[in-house]
């Protein structure tokens, strides 16, 4: 019976962590056709659920699949949900680091680290744009990014930990006036 | 050649303890909310430990983000790497683990609790600062991977065409990678 349930969980995730291009965000879609129309996993009140609190507890949103695999089978189905999404993905970007590493020290491996790099700084900022619409994208959003980015540059020992709850205290105190 | 790069290799082994490597990662895990927490990692790996260079993170964040999965969940496997596959496991079990059981809790408290709009706007808190990360790392990468004209070029070609035109993901590293690898090549004369 066990074994009847999951098999299928097992086998679409695997799928998706490994045609996952572009992060978590792009299984959303296919996710939520598998699970609601197709599998009838669960039902599209509670997928709308699951993505909204999946989204407000830390770890990539796609941990979503996680809550699918605890409703359908409790702490195995949840495990065996999270460790099919995220083993497939690790172990390819593993092999691929892997090779990228062995080559150090040639001279076109300086190039394509020198030549990925600034792509990799143009997505931090894309990123940041994106991100930016989650949280609002407010005055005050962008106070407490500009603001925790210079402590950051002036103290770069200051805690993360606690730049990250002080910006949580002030928008609770701000509350969602401030938004928009 | 060789011996200095696998000297390299281990030294940066030996800098690299499992228990700092999982307890960094499990930090960083437990405060991801919405994303946008490599700028925490680069703090950790790049700025307050030598567990990785500039460039070597920067080009980890670029392949994290090419390959599919989640792009944290890769970026952490790059960094344990350093620590072969046992290294690559710490790392992404550490990053895993907090949400793995906050997410369960927090369904399961979800129909008890009424209302959970301050844990929204705490949230957002979070975000804001997650943010901020995120300049630093702009500011301090950026200052260090635009070397010229052309990699110039590529991050403001990244940065329009991903997070201003939407287009998508994979073309547009591919094709402004190759370019500005291209641009980046070493020249003959120079090789030997």
């Amino acid at each position: 019976m066990r074994e009847g349930i999951l098999w299928p969980l097992v086998l679409t995730l695997v799928g998706f962590s490994l045609s996952s291009f572009g992060g978590g965000p792009s299984i959303f879609a296919p996710l939520q056709h598998q699970a609601v129309e197709v599998q009838n996993w669960v039902d599209s009140r509670e997928f709308v659920e699951m993505f909204a609190i999946s989204r407000a507890a830390p770890g990539p949103g796609s941990m979503l699949v996680t809550l699918i695999g605890w409703r359908l089978d409790g702490w195995v189905g949840a495990l065996i949900a999270t460790l099919a999404l995220f083993v497939p993905s690790s172990i390819l970007c593993y092999g691929v680091a892997r090779v990228w590493n062995r080559y150090r020290g040639h001279a076109w491996h300086a190039a394509l680290e020198n030549g990925l790099a600034p792509v990799g700084v143009g997505l931090i900022m894309a990123g940041i744009l994106a991100i930016g619409q989650i949280a609002g994208n407010g005055v005050l959003m962008w106070i407490i990014a500009v603001a925790s980015a210079g402590i950051l540059l002036y103290r770069p020992k200051f805690s993360p930990v606690l730049l990250l709850c002080a910006g949580a205290v002030v928008f609770m105190i701000a509350g969602p006036g401030f938004h928009a | 050649m060789n011996v200095q790069s696998e000297g390299r290799r281990e030294q940066a082994g030996v800098s690299m303890p499992l228990l700092s490597l999982f307890w960094v990662f499990c930090r960083i895990g437990a405060f991801s909310f919405g994303g946008g927490l490599s700028g925490w990692v680069y703090r950790e790996v790049v700025l307050m430990r030598p567990w990785m260079t500039e460039e070597e993170f920067l080009s980890a964040l670029a392949v994290s983000q090419i390959l599919p999965g989640a792009n944290i969940t890769n970026l952490a496997v790059c960094v344990g790497l350093k620590r072969g596959f046992i290294g690559a496991s710490v790392a992404v079990c550490g990053l895993l683990m907090v949400p793995f059981f906050a997410v369960i809790s927090l369904f399961s408290l979800y129909n008890q609790v009424a209302g959970l709009g301050w844990l929204t706007s705490a949230l957002d808190g979070v975000t804001a600062a997650a943010i901020g990360l995120l300049l630093m790392t702009v500011w301090k990468g950026g200052r260090s991977a635009v070397r010229n004209i052309s990699s110039g070029l590529a991050l403001l070609a990244t940065f329009v065409m991903i997070g201003i035109l939407h287009w998508p993901l994979v073309p547009v590293v591919f094709g402004v990678g190759i370019l500005s690898v291209a641009a980046a090549w070493p020249r003959k004369s120079k090789d030997a």
